[in-house]
């Protein structure tokens, strides 16, 4: 699976349009983490807890986002955006989409 | 008491705040310079090639929280109006850092341009008293990796 936020790949035709696809998680901060985390923005500096949290969730909304894709027959997800939106205090969706296509 | 508790704290975070920015500023350039070879564009479609190539996602994201002094200043700033330079220089490294992740996940797969950059900026505000503020950047983008020979 192809997964690329182009739209137009180079070398490669698209012969199948097959419309959106899209993939979200929403993921809580741990508590031990957010502990260490507000003791850390005393001092400042990175994050490293939640800078891997964020990635792990955004990888877990590209992945969905490529099951979908997988289900509706595509063979590469093309023009893919990321968004992420605060949906509580301590909680974020991290929200993939992209074209589901099948390319020659 | 509680005011000493606050100049205490003011002062951890002025002092510590300072060097790890600068720490990471000097980080950052060196950096820049190591992945110099790596282009980032954020024009929306490559050149026409004949190489085979591989278009492949890649992308860097990093979270960095204020200091309490920054925080302070910020607040103070708040009543006054104007440049809050205190979170402008925290937004700059959180950005020059998720480009130069980023950069190192294309190279590391042998790319050396990335097209369609984007960069999307969150604030991570904590708990109901929105006392503390950190930021996440996440920077994407396409790299073209030369197709390996089949």
């Amino acid at each position: 699976m192809l997964v690329s936020n182009i739209e137009i790949i180079p070398g490669r035709r698209v012969v199948k349009h097959l419309g959106m696809a899209q993939g979200n998680t929403v993921r809580a901060k741990h508590a031990g983490k957010d502990l260490l985390a507000s003791l850390k923005n005393i001092v400042g500096g990175e994050l490293k807890g939640y800078t891997e949290l964020l990635q792990e969730a955004r990888d877990e909304a590209v992945q969905r986002m490529v099951a979908q894709a997988e289900a509706m027959g595509a063979n590469a997800v093309i023009n893919v955006r990321f968004s992420t939106s605060s949906v509580s205090a301590g909680a974020a969706e991290l929200f993939a989409y992209g074209t589901a296509v099948v390319l020659e | 008491m509680e005011f000493l508790v606050f100049l205490s704290l003011l002062t951890i975070g002025y002092l510590f705040g300072r060097m790890a920015e600068q720490r990471h500023f000097a980080s950052i350039r060196e950096r820049e310079t190591e992945y110099r070879d790596v282009l980032a564009f954020s024009a929306r479609f490559p050149p026409p090639t004949t190489d085979r190539i591989d278009a492949v996602l890649v992308d860097g994201n990093v979270v960095v929280a204020v200091d309490y002094f920054k925080m302070t200043a910020a607040a103070l700033r708040n009543l006054l109006g104007g440049r809050v330079t205190s979170f402008e220089t925290l937004i700059e490294r959180a950005r020059r850092e998720a480009i130069l992740r980023m950069k190192a996940n294309a190279q590391a797969q042998g790319a050396t341009q990335i097209f369609n950059v984007k960069l999307e900026t969150s604030s991570i505000g904590q708990g109901a008293s929105g006392q503390s503020f950190s930021v996440e950047v996440y920077a994407y983008g396409t790299a073209l990796v030369p197709a390996k020979a089949a």
